[in-house]
């Protein structure tokens, strides 16, 4: 099994996972929420196959990506079911049912809803990490949207002064909701982490391997003791921020498709791999699914509803 | 003579020396400054490594000390003026008081985030609040406040035990506060009883049978006491002192035994009086106890003032209190 065929089908058991989740609410079987990582997948892929499986995440709305490609980087491998079953609310969802889409937390996983206020707590995990000395680094996602949130800059400023193994990933897929870039945010992506001094590696691709060949160079600075460091990847996404709130022009939702991912990859593998991936991604899914539509929900329990009236 | 501050002080400096996971973190901590109220003097001279002082940061100080928390260590972390309590919101509601029950149990945040709140020394409308009721309530967030009672030090060493997220609410004027001991001084004519571990409650019993039930936290114990005292001397009003040190999950239960006797509830609070804790305390006591008769002493729904004549309109008083118990 090459190293290709490896990357193609993580980024394709997330492309597949999240078009099952939309198919499943226009359907009635999903309810409340979701954002969906299709047209991004290459930069969880490429940035989880440069980690170490116990190094930490923390994830934010648009996490069943980085779910998927960090549990892929873990012994264990990718665990779809459980997401799905966390997504339907069932009692053996990643978090018994309580976080739903965006409130997961697996292994050394983490997500959380608010932008920008999981950065200090990203930060503070990475002193922690440090403090301890084990090695592991901490990586937090953000997007364009999240360069509008104040506790980010307390965090950044935090994190270089106390050179903490930190790594910033922004991925500015150019719109926050229905706000385009040029609409949130002014002057240079890179240069809010240049004046606290941290350096940046900054593509501007949908290619896996080049950025993966960017985050390994990152997260070797981090590893490495020198302080915190940015990933700013400049990438699409395909589909609405959720669901139905997408107000892009036809032409411009047809135009960003040249930069899928898939589609870049694909040709590195011959057709009987492509074939091959696809047909396993199926698999693990309709079996992800179907186990998880039979689980049961959870209960509240006395305990639970009681957390905040007892100690 | 132990004062409040040497209490807290003291048990900041044996936790940090107990436990190398312990860290303190927060602003102007280093000595020789030690704080702005000095609660750390001292420990960033024995323990470098493990006092960080941070940036005017609020948001990052509570969010770091989240992190650390979820990752194995112990911090805590001084907010310098309870008033910036504000500031660190979206990290107490939506992160640490959330993560454990949010992830299905499988995380814990024992944190400690210390506040010095409450007002009576002329700092004006911005560092004078007693912000507390706003966290209130906040499931998985425990909200503690010592009084001039028991062992402040020792109330502490239980937050910082604490797997779960704690409010530590220190009103500034109890600092130089002598600690009480029960008998002695003006708490000689009163029985003292205390129970609730590990944040315990006192009850303070008057020598003859109770007309009301007094329910108090923190610094405005003081003033309910030289209340009773006045009332005792000079109306021959006997009072039942109720001090909680938990405010937050309510347990009100020693409250309800002594308010079956008096059915009348005086709530006494430094926040201001709307939406506060007497409110929550007086709605939990008409549940549970029939015929139930409330006051309650809290500051105007004012912001507070500089000049010390309005400040002193604003907050409660003793004759406040004095008041409040004759109106029954």
């Amino acid at each position: 099994m090459t190293d290709n065929f490896a990357l193609y089908r993580t980024m394709l058991l997330i492309r597949r996972f999240e078009e099952r989740l939309l198919a499943e609410f226009s359907t009635g079987k999903l309810v409340g929420t979701t954002h969906t990582y299709i047209g991004q997948e290459a930069d969880a892929v490429g940035i989880f196959s440069v980690t170490d499986p116990d190094d930490i995440v923390f994830s934010n709305h648009r996490c069943h990506g980085h779910f998927l490609a960090y549990g892929a980087s873990s012994p264990q491998g990718s665990d779809p079911y459980r997401l799905a079953a966390e997504l339907m609310g069932k009692a053996t969802g990643l978090v018994g049912g309580r976080g739903g889409s965006q409130h997961i937390q697996w292994r050394n996983f983490y997500s959380n809803g608010i932008q920008g206020g999981i950065v200090p707590v990203a930060a503070g995990m990475a002193l922690a990490e440090k403090e301890q000395q084990s090695g592991k680094i901490v990586l937090v996602f953000i997007g364009d949207g999240t360069l509008g949130e104040g506790a980010l800059y307390e965090s950044l400023n935090l994190a270089a002064l106390w050179r903490l193994p930190l790594l910033v990933v922004l991925e500015n897929n150019r719109y926050a909701q229905t706000t385009p870039v040029e609409l949130a945010v002014a002057g240079s992506m890179a240069g809010r982490f240049a004046a606290f001094g941290i350096p940046v590696w900054e593509r501007e691709t949908s290619d896996v391997l080049e950025i993966q060949s960017a985050a390994r160079e990152a997260v070797a600075h981090v590893r490495f003791g020198a302080g915190p460091a940015a990933l700013i990847l400049h990438t699409y996404r395909f589909m609405a921020h959720s669901k139905g709130d997408d107000t892009r022009s036809p032409e411009e939702l047809t135009r960003i498709r040249q930069f899928d991912p898939l589609t870049i990859h694909a040709p590195r593998l011959s057709p009987a791999e492509r074939d091959a991936a696809e047909a396993e991604v199926s698999a693990l899914l309709a079996e992800a699914f179907s186990r998880a539509a039979s689980d049961p929900f959870p209960a509240l329990t006395t305990d639970h509803r009681t957390l905040n009236t007892e100690h | 003579m132990t004062t409040v501050l040497d209490s807290l002080n003291s048990a900041l400096h044996s936790a940090m020396e107990s436990d190398p996971r312990l860290y303190v973190l927060g602003e102007d901590l280093l000595d020789p400054y030690g704080g702005a109220f000095k609660v750390t003097r001292g420990l960033s001279t024995r323990f470098p490594e493990r006092v960080l002082t941070t940036p005017i940061s609020e948001a990052a100080i509570l969010g770091a000390a989240t992190g650390m928390a979820l990752r194995g260590l112990r911090p805590v972390a001084e907010i310098m003026f309870g008033d910036f309590v504000t500031l660190i919101a979206d990290q107490v509601v939506n992160h640490a008081a959330k993560f454990r029950w949010m992830y299905n149990d499988q995380v814990r945040v024992p944190l400690v985030v210390r506040a010095p709140m409450g007002g009576r020394r002329g700092y004006g409308p911005t560092h004078s609040q007693s912000l507390e009721k706003m966290f209130l309530g906040v499931p998985g967030l425990k909200v503690i406040a010592p009084s001039a009672l028991g062992d402040p030090g020792a109330l502490l060493l239980a937050a910082i035990a604490d797997e779960d997220p704690v409010l530590f609410v220190e009103h500034k004027l109890l600092y130089t506060r002598p600690l009480l001991q029960a008998g002695q001084g003006d708490l000689a004519d009163f029985a003292l009883e205390s129970g609730g571990d590990p944040f315990p409650y006192f009850v303070l019993r008057p020598p003859a049978p109770p007309r009301l039930t007094v329910a108090t936290y923190g610094y405005n114990f003081e003033l309910a006491r030289a209340a009773a005292l006045e009332l005792m001397m000079e109306h021959e009003i006997f009072c039942d002192l109720l001090v909680f040190s938990q405010l937050s999950p309510f347990d009100l239960t020693p409250l309800f035994a002594s308010l079956t006797q008096t059915r009348r509830l005086l709530t006494v609070e430094e926040g201001t009086l709307t939406l506060g804790w007497g409110a929550e305390v007086a709605a939990r006591a008409v549940e549970t106890v029939s015929g139930l008769q409330v006051r309650r002493v809290a500051a105007r729904d004012l912001p507070i003032a500089n000049s010390r004549p309005l400040e002193d309109a604003i907050l409660p008083q003793v004759a406040d209190i004095v008041a409040a118990a004759r109106s029954f």
